[in-house]
């Protein structure tokens, strides 16, 4: 008989100490109530028929800001960007039916990153629940295999415990987001309140301290490795072990790669750092995880855009995986050594196994693979070529707003071309200063999510990276954002069209630009139309209340940034005219081996192994 | 593929079958049978699941449903070591002629008799998904008017309880 108990830990309660003396209230002052003493200090939503009890109460909150945003897919990814800026738990709330389906995008978008979410929605009255009544949807159904946990609540006297419940779940573990559904009867009905609730939660106890033994495994395989990579994912960002991480990596000498998830968890500009693996990752990363014959995964899982073609991926390295998933261990690839806890755990532990092993004499020589590591990051560092035409170049446009923002700016980026330019071209030398849509890959993620971040942190500069495309999905929030005295930046890197799709044409499909183009219509529709500037970006901002301004020339580039980085009284938006034409490299094309990594295009790099050489 | 046996122990509260037949819809794996009832302690129900997969794909099954939040224990029964039961209830087609033939039958493999009329037999039998399936062999000569099948549950053998430790963690967290 297999037994697997769903982990072994006791599992916390809210707080020590006594219960409050219960109070009468409604549902809708209990749920408020409740919201301020986990903590929840700001709350993104639109309200509507059902969730409208909940409202009254939150006019009069003190300590719970309301921001009242445009569309509920900007509440969503508002309250991840919040979350993932300030390492706290991301709220939003909206109404029953639509409003509550519009959060179904940022929800999976969360679950896929592991963000710590708590959406609450309001649900047609309890009697009415499955009678198609007006506006009700089976919310709690349709998330179901997007979220960690869910709860429609029945009894106004569980509201408390739900919430507490909701953000224990959320943000514990492996983050993710946690939906709270509550019919209108249910906050309209009186009930009592005191904090804290009991917490009943038998089957969710999540395994954070490693297991010492593997520990050990995991430190003689790396002091025996030659060739030792750290592959360091989200996770060690949301267990904050960046400084355990320094540590470790210092001490051992390997190099370290960071996921598209994990920029900022270890300093770009490090010298051990040999930067971001995958699809679009440098040649360096991806190679070294290609020839390492030992990978230390550290709360990173795998993903399909980091391993390309999953069964040549490394293949000649034993896979240490540590992360506080246990699915996630052997899900995609075997590990020879497993490791379930939480990345700043585990990284700690690690710290001093290796050097208990290297007090032992036992310590790596990674010379040889240095040698290797350097010469490739010497020959194929990350860079791209101006436009013959004298056209902005979108990715110099970057990587100059990444060299003149001030200290400790927060970066969001929409996804596509511009996304990966800004993992490439900005910096990241701090955690939490780098936020985007890696796992679902959500266009629109952006201005919201800055937003969110801003919201947070209103004392730090948030710029958006954002493209043309992703910025006419969410662009209603900037007027959230000049009315709510949230002043992000945005970029716009503005191509007239869905670049990255471009791209794979260009590449993949005889440059026939199928739908593509969003600066003019089909040309047998409107011929006019062609290469105008519809929407006009700048009108567009100005009419939601920012500030904003147009870049073309490059000559005007540096001038542009410092004019919209010394704008703080509103959001500032920039639309930067750049090349159609530029392209993302490096880029291992879709369904092929990370070795057949393109450097640029027909560029193959050359690693002493090309037989047609 | 092989089949496996799960024992799953969950919290008795509403859409937790829905979500561990989500979870299986969902990542690709088939569920050849299930059965759900209360335990003897009412908060907890028991799900019995046997899945077709191959032994890596299973090891996914109870990591990502231990994920869960209102799953408290998986437990795989090995069938050496488990008693399995299915049940099943079948009409066949009698007569005067027959009825003696199949009322033999059903003694030989220690089925009941639950009903008779002028033109079918009901019966009813419990037993392994072997023994069954031999039976229904046996009856299909005669004409199967109907057939319901449970889904099969099981329990390990000895005296240990797979239940023990999880009403301790209930007990802790009331």
């Amino acid at each position: 008989m297999t037994e697997q108990a769903t982990g072994a830990h006791p599992q916390p309660r809210p707080r020590s100490g006594g219960q409050s003396a219960p109070e009468h209230v409604t549902g809708a002052q209990s749920l408020i109530r409740s919201l301020e003493e986990v903590g929840a200090d700001t709350v993104f939503g639109i309200p509507g028929g059902t969730i409208l009890p909940a409202y009254d109460p939150l006019m009069d909150s003190t300590k719970v800001r309301h921001v009242l945003v445009r569309h509920e897919q900007g509440a969503g990814h508002a309250a991840t960007g919040y979350a993932q800026a300030t390492g706290k738990v991301g709220v939003c709330m909206a109404t029953s039916g639509p409003g509550a389906t519009n959060l179904v995008t940022p929800i999976a978008d969360a679950n896929l990153d592991s963000v710590p979410l708590v959406a609450i929605t309001g649900q047609v009255v309890s009697s009415s629940i499955g009678t198609d009544a007006f506006q009700e949807a089976d919310i709690v159904g349709i998330t179901m295999p997007i979220t960690k946990h869910s709860f429609l609540v029945t009894k106004a006297e569980d509201i408390p415990k739900v919430i507490a419940q909701a953000f224990h779940i959320a943000s514990t573990g492996r983050p993710g987001p946690v939906l709270v559904d509550i019919p209108k009867d249910i906050l309209q009905r009186k009930t009592t309140f005191s904090w804290p609730p009991v917490m009943d939660l038998p089957g969710y106890r999540p395994v954070t301290k490693p297991h010492a033994k593997q520990i050990r495994e995991a430190a003689k395989l790396i002091t025996a490795a030659q060739r030792p990579v750290l592959y360091v994912g989200g996770g060690v960002l949301k267990a904050r072990a960046t400084a355990e991480l320094k540590v470790l990596a210092e001490l051992t000498q390997a190099p370290v790669t960071t996921t598209l998830m994990a920029l900022g968890a270890f300093p770009d500009s490090h010298p051990l750092h040999v930067g971001m693996p995958g699809m679009h990752g440098a040649v360096t990363a991806v190679t070294a995880l290609q020839k390492a014959d030992l990978i230390v995964a550290l709360g990173a899982r795998f993903d399909d855009r980091v391993t390309g073609k999953l069964d040549s991926f490394a293949p000649h390295a034993k896979i240490v995986h540590a992360d506080i998933d246990p699915a996630e261990i052997g899900k995609n690839r075997a590990a020879d050594v497993p490791i379930v806890g939480d990345a700043r755990e585990v990284i700690a532990d690690l710290v001093q196994a290796v050097q208990k092993e290297h007090d032992e004499g036992n310590r790596g020589d990674y010379t040889a693979w240095w040698k290797d590591l350097t010469r490739w990051r010497e020959t194929y560092p990350l860079g791209y070529d101006q436009p013959d035409d004298g056209s902005l170049s979108p990715q110099q446009v970057i990587e100059r707003i990444g060299q003149l923002a001030p200290e400790g700016t927060i970066f969001a980026a929409g996804v596509g071309q511009h996304q990966m330019w800004a993992a490439h071209f900005v910096e990241y030398d701090k955690p939490a200063t780098w936020l985007n849509s890696g796992g679902a890959g959500t266009m629109g993620y952006a201005v919201p999510a800055a937003m969110g971040a801003q919201a947070g942190m209103p004392d730090r500069t948030v710029w958006a990276i954002d493209g043309d495309g992703c910025f006419q999905m969410t662009n209603q929030e900037l007027t959230t954002c000049a009315l709510n005295n949230i002043p992000i930046k945005v970029a716009v890197i503005n191509n007239g069209a869905l670049g990255m799709v471009r791209q794979w044409q260009t590449l993949f499909y005889n440059q026939r630009y199928s739908n593509t183009v969003l600066h003019s219509g089909p040309d047998d529709v409107n011929p006019d139309a062609r290469g105008t500037r519809v929407p006009d970006f700048v009108k567009l901002s100005e009419a939601m209340g920012c500030y904003a301004i147009r870049c073309e020339d490059p000559a005007d580039l540096d001038k542009v940034i410092e004019e919209a980085n010394s704008v703080n009284d509103r959001p500032v938006v920039v639309d930067f005219i750049v090349h159609e034409d530029a392209m993302v490299w490096p880029m291992v094309a879709a369904g092929t081996s990370n070795d057949e990594i393109m450097a640029a295009r027909d560029v193959r790099p050359d690693f002493g192994d090309n037989e047609d050489d | 593929m092989s089949k496996h046996t799960l024992s799953v122990l969950v919290e008795n509260t509403p859409g937790v079958l829905a979500r561990i037949t989500a979870l299986f819809s969902r990542r690709g794996f088939n569920i050849d049978s299930l059965a759900v009832g209360v335990t003897e302690h009412p908060d907890i129900s028991r799900i019995t699941i046997v899945v077709s997969v191959e032994d890596f794909p299973l090891e996914q099954v109870t990591k990502q449903l231990n994920k869960l939040v209102n799953v408290l224990k998986i437990v795989e029964l090995e069938p050496t070591q488990a008693v399995q039961r299915e049940l099943v209830l079948v009409k066949v087609r009698s007569d005067n002629e027959t009825r003696s033939q199949i009322v033999e039958i059903v003694q030989l493999f220690r089925a009941k008799t639950v009903d008779v009329s002028p033109e079918a037999v009901t019966i009813e039998a419990t037993g392994s998904g072997d023994k069954l399936s031999a039976m229904l062999r046996m009856l299909e000569p005669y004409g199967i008017k109907e057939l319901v099948q449970s889904g099969t549950i099981a329990i390990g053998r000895g005296a240990r309880s797979i239940t023990d430790r999880s009403l301790r963690a209930l007990d802790r967290s009331a």
